[in-house]
């Protein structure tokens, strides 16, 4: 099974069901962060940590700019601020130009994380209707971490993996009810 | 095409020790990822076909150089951005300094001035711009000669006026510009108090006191050391019973001025108390 220090999540559109699903599945025991970006409108941060924090008895938080990343810990991305991974495993936050008109930006974090976490990275691609995030599964792979993505036919919106799928050599496709197992096996 | 940076971590020292010997400028305490990207993302949008042509650019090029400054350091700015920290400002910050016989107030990496201009007009509708004054200052020269035009793309006033009637303004937005093509130019009126002027927050000294600092997402492309020594920068220029404002995301916490400042309710804003 793949070794894991950081699970990464992103996703848009029809996203933010599938975690609802699958967080409360998830084991209490992994031994890496898991840290999702999220499309969203501005300002309504606590409101989604609340929302996933009652789903999980992981710890959920905001990010906060320099701190430690810590195992069995979810970190979510603030709104209207890029996350960028430091070489000494601490977060930084950027707030330059959107790319692929998003503010997070699925690759301007999977970029980072796959300079930093190398063949020890694995990102999941979640519904949504823009491509964002699929040339960042593209470097990670490059640096040898595993990229996945949901399976389109389950997705809300099927762009974003979709894309993923027909760009990007993704290394699994799973189905809603099979992303926790996969999760709970990563070491 | 690969998608593997151009420019890797060995390459960022070797540029970061170019610019600070060659031109005096410091980026040692800037937060590596960030600089990172930003270093990859102007080499790929000019072209750049190698390492050396890239660096010797830089090191001989004087207007190439201010370029270099330029996009590394982020410009993204909007008026009245986070509208609630505007109206913290306006309902509290600034009537208590109203007893004030003259504001100086401090926008420390003011980049294109967008913040200065939102500053100016709620002063204006206080009736305190006449005794105020905006010290607007950034590392960037480029920047400071847009912001002193005080024009702004016309198609941003949509989005600015909904900030502004968000943070509790009250008057017809479009009456502090005149349109004229694409561009949206502010009255002359409000910048009769503004100040411009190049500060390096690494480099150069506290040059008066205030009574107010806005400081707003420039530190969190600093790492914590170079945070802690901005903060006492900020310290150091600040009046007893003055106001530190800072981005949403950043914070006076586990600095060494935290114990002498208290934070007003909800918003980043810090009133000194010593």
């Amino acid at each position: 099974m793949k070794n894991c220090d950081a699970l990464l999540i992103g996703g848009s559109a029809g996203s933010l069901d599938v975690l609802i699903k699958v967080l409360p599945s998830i084991a209490i025991d992994i031994t890496f962060p898991i840290i999702i970006v999220l499309h969203r409108k501005k300002g309504t941060d606590s409101l989604l940590s609340d929302l996933l924090s009652s789903k999980t008895k992981l710890i959920v938080k905001e990010v906060e700019e320099k701190e430690n990343i810590l195992p069995r810990t979810i970190y979510i991305v603030p709104s209207d601020y890029h996350l960028l991974i430091e070489k000494d495993f601490t977060f930084s936050l950027d707030y330059s130009e959107k790319v692929n008109y998003s503010r997070p930006s699925i690759d301007v974090t999977f970029q980072s994380a796959a300079e930093v976490y190398k063949d020890k990275l694995v990102c999941l691609l979640l519904s949504g209707s823009n491509a964002d995030g699929v040339n960042g599964l593209i470097t990670v792979k490059e640096f040898g971490g595993e990229i996945v993505v949901q399976d389109p036919k389950t997705a809300q919106v099927d762009y974003m993996p979709g894309q993923a799928i027909l760009r990007a050599n993704v290394d699994e496709v799973l189905e809603i009810e099979q992303m926790a197992d996969y999760i709970n096996n990563l070491k | 095409m690969s998608s593997l940076p151009s420019i890797n971590d060995e390459q960022v020292e070797t540029l970061i020790d170019d610019v600070l010997e060659q031109y005096g400028y410091d980026f040692t305490g800037y937060s590596r990822a960030s600089l990172k990207r930003r270093l990859n993302r102007l080499y790929s949008l000019d072209k750049q076909v190698s390492f050396a042509e890239f660096r010797y650019k830089i090191g001989s090029d004087s207007v190439y150089f201010k370029r270099f400054v330029e996009q590394i350091t982020v410009n993204v700015t909007e008026m009245f951005r986070d509208p609630s920290f505007y109206k913290a400002l306006r309902d509290k910050v600034l009537p208590t300094l109203a007893t004030h016989p003259f504001i100086r107030i401090w926008l420390a990496g003011c980049s294109t001035g967008e913040e200065a201009y939102s500053m100016a007009i709620v002063l204006k509708e206080l009736n305190l711009l006449q005794k105020s004054l905006i010290y607007a200052t950034d590392i960037n020269p480029t920047v400071l000669e847009k912001a002193a035009q005080g024009m702004f793309p016309l198609s941003q006033m949509k989005q600015y006026s909904e900030n502004y009637i968000a943070s509790g303004g009250k008057e017809d937005f479009s009456s502090y510009y005149s349109a004229n093509y694409a561009v949206a130019k502010f009255d002359v009126d409000l910048k009769e108090k503004m100040i411009f002027s190049t500060h390096n927050l690494v480099a150069d000294h506290s040059f008066n006191e205030f009574q107010l600092i806005l400081c707003r997402n420039v530190l969190i492309y600093f790492d914590r050391d170079l945070q802690f020594k901005v903060l006492q920068l900020f310290d150091n220029s600040l009046e007893n019973l003055g106001f530190l404002a800072l981005g949403t995301k950043e914070t006076t916490d586990f600095s060494p001025i935290s114990k002498r400042y208290k934070r007003l309710e909800m918003e980043k804003i810090w009133r000194k108390d010593s």
